[in-house]
């Protein structure tokens, strides 16, 4: 038996609204994202797990998106940068002390920081410098030198 | 539609590069060549496979034992990564991630049970972790990033049996036990019989990990590693359980997780620090690779081991 064409249908929530498809198993959940969904705030850098800039969450947790299938996220509720916002375009407090400390220079990374600092946040509302800084350690920036992304971190935990 | 660039294509471009051609010519040839891979790879990039969501553990077994070539699927995060380099093509992935009753840490009195399905992210926070077996957790923490930590699991830490892994080493250092199910019931192994060659580890096709136990310690411990960035795997790393015969394991000093045996038996023949630390290599061959010659690896581990032991014994 051939594997060409071999589909499955997948349900995965994103962002609150369900989107039913057949896709391949092997389709990594950032390319469910980006061009199933058509949602491209979710970057791609390497493609490696090794940057960061795919990270959306995964039934409320920061996973990175180009290392799950989008299979494994069937049946899940994802939540990318677009998601963030309240429906009023209001941003949350992390987004706005990015914005505040000036924590992106080109931006390719911000999403994906933004989606790994919210997880944490959850899990760690008032961190040490010392804590962001290990926590960040899966979120490539090439350009900020990151002290104004630990900045707004710091600034947006309570 | 998925384009097939083979060896033929790349041999062609070396030949036109052998037989002299201009830099200019062979650089737009790379650059096509990379831009069809590109192409034919960006979106979807391991080779095709069924794929299996199991129920339960005995669904898993079922698919494993009857199905072609199939593969457990954890969290992937060390699977889907060798998928995606072609290094691993299973034509089958049994996933067994929603088996949820298969992530737990429990207090079972002399050790903790940690179902495989846990997430490292949880072994880095238990509150019984960091109180019974501290070396656990506090290892857990430095494995890659809270995203990766979020999804892998211990199971596949162990499974996938790394010689540069973090946690293979400390289950080592700790003498842990793992419980695998398959066709014919259950089984236990000690990790000591459980890492045997490179990437590979004591369990069948048609097995699942279901548990690993921990025992509990009070006695000293360190763990520490050497690398040249924060987010790098360990050039060396060494793990030390201390009390009355110290269990000393290596990262990235064989093609396995390994306990230096040598050094663990000069301890208990009453041999100073540093003479056990100085033995540390003496029986091993360490691997050589772009990080390190296997001579500074041997070097590595001597000082890595005796500072090690200075703080745990
Ligand atoms: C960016 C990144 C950085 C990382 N950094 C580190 C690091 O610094 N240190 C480190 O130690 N590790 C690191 N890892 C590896 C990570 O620790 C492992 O990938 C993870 O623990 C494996 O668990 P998994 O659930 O993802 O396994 P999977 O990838 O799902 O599976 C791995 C293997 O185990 C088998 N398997 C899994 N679970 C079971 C089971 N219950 N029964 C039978 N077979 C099973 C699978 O068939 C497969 O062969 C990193 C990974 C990534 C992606
Ligand atoms: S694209 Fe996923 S981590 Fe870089
Ligand atoms: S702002 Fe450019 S990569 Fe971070």
């Amino acid at each position: 038996m051939s594997l060409e064409g071999i589909l499955m249908q997948v349900t995965v929530m994103v962002n609150g609204q369900n989107f039913t498809n057949d896709i391949e198993p092997r389709m990594l959940l950032v390319h469910f994202i980006r061009d199933v969904v058509g949602l491209k705030g979710t970057n791609v850098g390497c493609e490696t797990s090794s940057c960061g800039a795919c990270t959306v969450h995964v039934d409320g947790k920061s996973v990175k998106s180009c290392t799950v299938l989008a299979v494994q996220a069937d049946g899940m509720s994802v939540t990318t940068i677009e998601g963030l916002a309240s429906l009023d375009g209001e941003m949350t407090a992390l987004q706005k002390s990015f914005q505040n400390c000036h924590a992106l220079q080109c931006g390719f990374c911000t999403p994906g920081m933004i989606m790994a600092m919210e997880s944490f946040l959850l899990e760690n509302a008032s961190p040490s410098e010392a804590e962001v800084r290990h926590a960040l350690e899966g979120n490539l920036c090439r350009c900020t030198g990151y002290h104004n992304i630990v900045k707004a971190v710091l600034s947006a935990s309570t | 539609m998925f384009v097939s660039l083979g060896l033929d294509k790349i041999q062609e471009v070396f030949a036109d590069a052998a037989i002299g051609l201009g830099r200019a010519r062979i650089f737009a040839q790379f650059e096509l060549l990379m831009r069809s891979y590109r192409k034919a790879w960006s979106e979807v990039i391991p080779v095709k496979f069924e794929y299996y969501r199991a129920t339960d553990v005995s669904d898993a077994i079922d698919v494993l034992a009857s199905a072609r070539d199939a593969k457990v699927i954890a969290g992937g995060h060390s699977l889907l990564p060798l998928m995606k380099l072609r290094f691993a093509s299973p034509m089958t992935l049994v996933d067994i991630g929603r088996i949820s009753s298969l992530s737990y840490i429990l207090d079972r009195g002399e050790y903790v049970a940690i179902g495989a399905l846990t997430s490292l992210r949880d072994i880095e926070t238990s509150p019984i972790l960091k109180t019974s077996v501290p070396i656990l957790s506090y290892a857990a923490s430095f494995v890659g990033d809270p995203s990766v930590r979020h999804r892998a699991t211990i199971g596949g830490s162990v499974v996938h049996g790394d010689a540069a892994g973090d946690l293979p080493s400390v289950m080592l250092a700790v003498g842990a036990t793992v419980v695998l199910q398959g066709p014919d019931g259950k089984r236990s192994v000690s990790v000591d019989d459980f890492f045997l060659g490179f990437l590979e580890t004591n369990i069948n096709f048609d097995e699942v990990l279901l548990e690993i136990q921990v025992p509990k310690s009070d006695a000293g411990w360190a763990r520490s590693e050497f690398n040249r960035r924060a987010q790098d795997w360990a050039i060396v790393g060494v793990a030390v359980l201390g009390g009355k015969s110290p269990r000393v394991s290596l990262i990235n000093m064989a093609s396995t997780p390994i306990r230096a045996f040598a050094c663990e038996d000069a301890l208990v023949a009453g041999g100073s620090i540093k003479e056990a630390a100085d033995l540390v290599s003496s029986d091993l061959d360490p691997p050589e690779d772009l990080n390190a010659t296997s001579a500074f690896r041997s070097h590595l581990a001597n000082v890595l081991v005796r500072r090690a032991l200075e703080r745990s014994l």
